[in-house]
């Protein structure tokens, strides 16, 4: 019986080198635990041996099965594993080749400026609230405390579609109008209202006669310039950049009273003067003041109880200036090649 | 605007003053000064001319000039140079108006060691062929050889190129109000010019009357100057003309030009033998007319003004003189008109007539009235003294003007509230002093006059804190947020919904577009789906932006052919828009637009080309992100510019809210997909509330079938018969294939569906299902004459 055993260990070895592929394999399989195999074959007549007999031999016997599956079983996974090498190695890619786009869609440049002001705004209290672009004269200039037959309304030539009462709104002050006049119960109000509006220029790389604007009007009490500088200041430096400095200039807007201007440090030479700053360190990305108290008494706001500050931004102006563009027509031509350089996060 | 600093320095003291420093204070007072200019005219002497000879067969001379430092040869092509005169010599270095440099040079063979010159060449006259035929300027004989000519010409001005905001358009178009402002800004007073006259004994009353008979001119004086000698006005009128802008022509029209410019009053001359012995000031009659000075004959209405002889317009007020009345070289006697008139109506006129000028614009912005009585007799003041008049004795006068005099309290509280500063009450006393308000002051409150130059200051504390503010200088604000209780922000109204829909339209490939709200007739017709009345602007400025779009997706179409043109192949592209159908309403639309290929790889064969059923893909996709599953439908129907076998309506519970489909062929051979849809019909909309659904722990039951039905059956049909006779049971439909061809009859095709039948409460047994499903094959041969196809 041993001498058996031993015989069949040294067969095995013999095979086991000279097993080359996973069809090897099963044959071996077949040869030493197959129903005839060399290992079954040890336990063929057990039913003539002893209860003793039986012990040794089926102990035996089981030893070598286990010894020749295992044997057989770490061979296996070696050849599986080779093979198994060998077909990825033929599977190698050429990874340089170009990728299969993935498309997503980007959005418009403007869109992406005023969402960056509008989530500013938002943080800091004001709610976003859109109006009609198609819009009365009333709400436009007259309430705005630009009666008809005002030389400011000269600046803003104005789009009418039905005589001198209705209009394609030149600014988007009249949704602050609307907004005032909308609250009933006269509580303090903070809103940025962003918009397109229109004026009568032929367009060209700095006219547009579509635009748009991102006003902001704050109403409450004992609000002054220094209240409008600092959120000036908010988002002057969260858009061009924490070490902007601002700094206002008297300027004359129908609405407000005091009118300011508000300027920027020169983003590009820190305010040392440069081209885009023409030589003077300063840029102007906007208008602001305090409301004038015509404005808030036509809305129903006492202006010996309420004051107020209202902003206004040009987005293309904003944008044109954030990101280099010297077109304004950019923003309208809507050329998708752009987008490559502007889908991305922003430092 | 254009200021002559040297004309300002004859109102304010500006000795010492550093004009470039002076010019950034008064910008950063509010009067913006956009550019300064010296008239840098270098290199510009007097020179004699010591000996002239003619160049032999040519128009040129060889002089001999003295200036000053040497004499040089200088070839000259004028007739009227000559041996002795003074001349304005441009020496080499010399640039002339134009960046036209002198240079050394050698002409036919002479050397020219610079340039003897006209006016005209120096920018000091127009260059109009008779002043071309004039040659060039012969100076006086006492001009000294070698002077700087600038100097000798008085040309050393400082210009100040103004870029006013409309309420400053009034005080600072004239250089006394520009003089008060820079006297503001320096803390000096203002010396106003001499209008004092020696009139003669004669009276105008005895040679004139007057009547005004319209409430729309509010203030009218007339004077009257005889005797007067046309002729060139005096060097100093005709460079501060020319350096606030405009041409002198004779002595008479500079000094109306020069007091306007002055006091910013516009004045009008009349020949006063032309005129006859009446103005009668009235609104137009509807058949009048008039040839005003440009020769051209103007109708009339009754919003305008005119001045009249009693009869006939002589005048348009404010615009433009009338011809027949026109003052002349043979002028001896002027009546000049100074007035204020209804400045809407100015406006009104010159806008329709298109004959806006300095005085038209400055009648519209308003008059001060004390100009208006100054302006007259500073007028005659510079006739008598350089036109050689006579003034007549008196004034005729005409007045209503309201003279209330505007005062307005504020307090220093008021001030410093405002302002967010802290300014003490010195601080206010000097801004007022300064700004020439005269006020008076108790327990900090301050009770100021505002003068009648300042048009533009109401009385009001808003607008005197406004004036103390800018000239205490807003750089002394320090930054301090509101005091304010802390709130949440947030979108209103429509304005998050559609900044959702657009993230996730972004999110599904499609790039965000916006395009103009002004369009042609044609785009705004191209896609005739539910067309309402037309807006169109009362005046376009083209016909390509004429009326309100109704509709986004021409311009997304044009779009597209922009794209295309710089090879860009793949464009999904979309925008959202408010379009208008009415006075009153604006309908915010989702335009979308798909061409080429929706996702791709350029060198294998992966690809999925925008199709009708890729673009419905991302309808849906977007209509069930807004919670509308299985409440939206599309209905074939065909529509203006779509293609009528790819196109349909988008029902959403029942009611349409846009089309889908491909456009037609004729608008572009390119298969470019489209939709357009309402966010006004849907957005306020109730939708469901999520609600976490169990997935069901029990396995489902998948089942295939196949039908052979008529081509014109849709699968929507199929579908429809399937799920009603499938129950609850039934999970999920899929259409797995569609076949035409081979083994399936021309008017025939073959659908094939995957059925998944699952409970989630329990397994489902093979005979339950088999029972659904045979219902279901029952069904659908029973509805549509369908034939179940065999594995």
């Amino acid at each position: 019986m041993e001498e058996k055993v031993e015989s069949i260990k040294v067969e095995l070895i013999k095979d086991l080198s000279n097993t080359k592929s996973i069809q090897d394999v099963q044959n071996l399989k077949v040869k030493y635990l197959g129903k005839k195999g060399l290992v079954t074959e040890l336990t063929a007549n057990m039913k003539d041996l002893s209860i003793d007999e039986k012990k040794i031999v089926g102990k035996l016997s089981n030893e070598t099965k286990n010894y020749v599956t295992e044997e057989i079983s770490k061979l296996e996974n070696k050849i599986e594993t080779e093979e198994l090498n060998k077909k990825l190695q033929s599977e190698k890619i050429d990874i340089s080749l170009p990728s299969t786009k993935v498309n997503v869609g980007g959005s418009n440049i403007l869109e992406k400026i005023i969402e960056e002001v509008e989530e500013l705004a938002i943080s800091m209290g004001y709610d976003v609230v859109e109006g009609p672009e198609v819009e009365k004269d009333l709400y436009n200039f007259e309430l705005l405390n630009l009666p008809k037959g005002h030389p400011a309304r000269d600046a803003q030539d104005t789009f009418y579609t039905d005589g001198d009462t209705l209009l394609l709104r030149s600014q988007t002050s009249p949704v602050q109008i609307r907004t005032m006049l909308e609250n009933k119960d006269k509580t303090p109000i903070r809103i940025i209202c962003p918009g397109k509006t229109y004026r009568r220029d032929d367009d060209d790389a700095t006219h547009s006669h579509q635009f748009t604007q991102i006003e902001g009007l704050l109403v409450d009490k004992d609000i002054s310039l220094a209240n409008l500088k600092a959120t000036f200041d908010v988002i002057a430096k969260k858009l061009f950049g924490s070490d902007r400095e601002t700094r206002f200039r008297p300027s004359f807007y129908p609405f407000t009273e005091p009118s300011v201007e508000m300027d920027i440090s020169c983003f590009n030479c820190g305010g040392k003067g440069c081209n885009i700053c023409k030589g003077t360190g300063w840029i102007t990305v906007g208008g602001a003041g305090i409301v004038h108290h015509n404005v808030l008494d036509n809305c129903g706001y006492d202006s010996n109880k309420w004051t107020g500050f209202a902003f206004g931004f040009g987005a293309e102006r904003l944008a044109m200036l954030k990101y280099g563009i010297t077109d304004i027509r950019t923003f309208y031509t809507n050329d998708l090649r752009i987008k490559d350089n502007f889908d991305r996060k922003d430092v | 605007m254009a200021i002559s600093m040297n004309w300002v320095k004859e109102y304010v003291d500006l000795d010492d003053v550093d004009l470039k420093e002076l010019a950034t204070k008064i910008t950063n007072a509010g009067v913006n000064v956009e550019h300064v200019t010296q008239n840098n005219l270098n290199n510009l002497v007097i020179g004699e001319v010591l000996e002239c000879e003619d160049i032999p067969e040519t128009h040129l001379h060889k002089c001999l000039v003295d200036v000053g430092t040497d004499k040089r040869q200088i070839v000259c092509g004028a007739n009227n140079v000559t041996k002795g005169i003074k001349v304005i010599v441009s020496l080499p270095g010399a640039i002339l108006p134009g960046g036209f440099e002198i240079k050394a040079s050698t002409i036919r063979g002479y050397e020219s060691n610079g340039m003897i010159c006209a006016l005209s060449e120096l920018g000091l006259e127009e260059d109009t062929p008779e002043n071309h035929a004039k040659g060039i300027c012969v100076l006086p004989e006492n001009a000294k050889v070698g002077e700087d000519v600038v100097k000798y010409m008085g040309l050393d001005d400082t210009i100040y190129e103004l870029d006013l905001n409309p309420n400053r358009n009034i005080d600072c178009t004239n250089h006394i109000g520009f003089s008060y402002e820079v006297a503001s800004v320096l803390g000096k007073k203002v010396t106003l010019p001499d209008i004092s006259t020696k009139p003669i004994k004669d009276s105008i009353k005895k040679h004139f009357s007057l009547e005004v008979a319209t409430p729309n001119c509010t203030l009218y004086n007339a004077k009257m100057v005889i005797g007067v000698k046309i002729k060139e006005s005096p060097d100093f009128i005709k460079h501060r003309l020319i350096a606030a802008g405009m041409r002198p022509i004779n002595n008479v029209v500079d000094i109306s030009n020069y007091v306007m410019l002055e006091f910013g009053q516009p004045l009008h001359f009349f020949d006063k033998d032309k005129l006859g012995d009446k103005i009668l000031v009235r609104m137009a009659g509807d058949n009048e007319g008039i040839v005003t000075l440009d020769k051209k004959y103007r109708e009339l209405f009754s919003e305008d003004i005119v001045i009249t002889d009693g009869e006939k317009p002589v005048c348009i007020a404010g615009v433009m003189g009338g011809e027949n009345t026109e003052v002349d070289e043979n002028t001896k006697n002027i009546l000049i008109e100074s007035a204020i008139f209804n400045s809407y109506n100015v406006r009104y006129t010159s806008l329709r007539l298109d004959l806006r000028s300095e005085a038209s614009l400055r009648y519209e912005r308003g008059l001060n009235w004390e100009y208006t009585n100054m302006a007259i007799e500073r007028a005659c003041h510079l006739l008598e003294k350089y036109a050689d008049g006579k003034v007549l004795s008196d004034t005729i006068v005409y007045d209503t003007i309201d003279k209330t005099v505007k005062i307005a309290d504020v307090t220093l509280d008021d001030v410093n509230t405002t302002l967010g500063l802290s300014m003490k009450k010195s601080d206010v006393e000097k801004s007022l002093t300064n700004l020439g308000f005269e006020y008076t002051e108790s327990k900090n409150k301050f009770t100021v006059t505002i003068p009648n130059r300042r048009l533009d200051v109401e009385p009001h504390k808003q607008d005197l804190i406004e004036e103390i503010g800018r000239l205490y200088g807003y750089d002394k604000i320090e930054s301090v947020l509101p005091n304010i209780p802390d709130k949440a922000g947030n979108y209103i109204g429509a304005v998050a919904y559609r900044k959702l829909i657009s993230k996730r339209l972004r999110s599904l490939g499609l790039n965000e577009c916006r395009t103009y709200t002004l369009v042609s007739d044609e785009e705004n017709n191209l896609f005739n789906y539910n067309k309402h009345e037309q807006i169109d602007l009362l005046r376009p400025m083209s016909s390509d932006k004429k009326t309100i779009r109704q509709t986004i997706l021409p311009s997304l179409l044009k779009t597209y052919e922009y794209n295309k043109a710089r090879n860009v192949k793949d464009i999904m592209i979309y925008e959202i828009a408010n379009t208008y159908f009415n006075k009153d309403e604006e309908e915010t639309k989702i335009a979308i637009l798909m061409k080429g290929d929706y996702l791709n790889n350029s060198w294998s064969s992966i690809s999925s080309k925008v199709d009708f059923y890729l673009i419905k893909g991302i309808l849906e996709n977007l209509l069930d992100y807004l919670g509308f599953r299985n409440r939206y439908q599309l209905e074939a129907k065909e529509i203006d510019g779509i293609h009528p076998g790819i196109s349909a309506e988008i029902l959403l519970d029942r009611e349409p809210i846009g089309f889908i489909g491909r456009v037609h062929p004729t608008i572009t051979k390119d298969d470019v997909y489209v939709l357009e849809i309402s966010m006004n019909k849907f957005y306020d909309k109730k939708i469901k509330p999520i609600k976490f659904k169990e997935i069901s722990k029990y396995p489902s039951i998948v089942k295939d079938l196949a039908f052979i039905i008529n081509k014109d059956i849709t699968s929507g049909e199929v579908v429809d018969t399937i799920r009603k006779a499938g129950g609850k049971l039934l999970t999920n439909i899929e259409v797995f294939d569609v076949y035409t061809g081979e083994n399936v009859k021309p008017d025939e095709k073959s659908i094939a569906y995957s059925l998944t039948f699952s409970d989630p409460t329990r397994t489902l047994s093979d005979e339950e299902v088999m029972q659904i499903f045979n219902k279901i094959i029952e069904e659908v041969e029973k509805k549509h004459n369908a034939i179940l196809r065999d594995k």
